[in-house]
């Protein structure tokens, strides 16, 4: 990829640290361990998109196509398993606050 | 090479502030379902792209089924007390009210940078269908595909196994 073509693709990639920045502050602000998962989702979409934008900026689109079905697939796994965590600690707790949820006992 | 049209930035544009909307909302459903039109909005993306079978998988997997267990949780949760949604709308309020400026701030200023990186092209693709590279060339993505997902399925399962013992 040459200067010229980044330069083509640099507004994808604004809105792609945007969206980085939203994932983050989700992350970081709220205490909600459901609003906790958006947020990861928002930094996944956000990789997604890179990849994609990569792959068409490089001619690879095949291969960035192959890449983002094996994201989306992990990013199921990820957001399944940590909704039965999520259930679980709330069943436990009885909140879904995430400062309710640091008296773990090893 | 091609590069961006008005239409494109106007969908970046949409994909941005469904995420905001996303983010900032009070409602954890409205939250689920912003979450589900940011996918939607993500996939035209990736249509405009040409990345066609990317784009499916994540309009029926991202904007489809996570969604429908976005919202099952949410409904599987005791919705707040009143007096929780007013301190909860007041502490809200004073946390979330930097995000909308920081990213227009960001935004702006990204805008602006005169990006000068020399990067060097990689080889010309030597396979163009997408279903060779993922059989032929990535077939070992595929496996290890396989081995998260049964993964998630036997970490969900030992999970309310434990949840029914208690």
């Amino acid at each position: 990829m040459t200067t010229e073509s980044l330069a083509l693709f640099w507004p994808f990639c604004i809105f792609i640290i945007m969206l980085f920045i939203m994932g983050f502050y989700c992350l970081l602000v709220t205490n909600n361990l459901i609003r906790v998962l958006i947020g990861l989702e928002l930094l996944i979409k956000a990789a997604t998109l890179l990849i994609v934008v990569a792959g068409y900026a490089c001619n690879h689109i095949a291969l960035a196509q192959a890449l983002t079905i094996t994201l989306i697939v992990i990013e199921v796994v990820v957001i399944t398993v940590a909704m039965g965590v999520v259930l679980g600690l709330r069943s436990h707790n009885k909140s879904l606050d995430v400062r309710k949820a640091r008296n773990l006992k090893g | 090479m091609p590069g961006y049209e008005t239409v494109d930035i106007v969908i970046l544009v949409g994909l941005t502030l469904s995420a905001l909307w996303t983010v900032m909302t009070r409602s954890l459903l409205r939250s689920a379902i912003g979450l589900a039109m940011t996918s939607a909005v993500l996939t035209v993306v990736m249509f405009r792209l040409n990345s066609p079978l990317a784009a499916v998988f994540e309009l029926s997997v991202c904007s489809g089924l996570i969604s429908v267990v976005f919202i099952s949780t949410i409904s599987l949760t005791q919705p707040l007390t009143w007096e929780e949604i007013i301190q909860h709308m007041k502490d809200r309020l004073s946390r979330f009210w930097y995000l909308p400026v920081i990213v227009v701030a960001v935004g702006i200023a990204l805008a602006f940078l005169k990006v000068k990186i020399g990067i060097v092209l990689p080889p010309e693709e030597t396979e163009k269908d997408v279903r060779a590279v993922l059989w032929n060339l990535r077939h070992i993505d595929l496996i290890g595909q396989v081995i998260i997902l049964l993964a998630g399925v036997f970490g969900v399962v030992i999970l309310f196994r434990e949840a029914n013992k208690k």
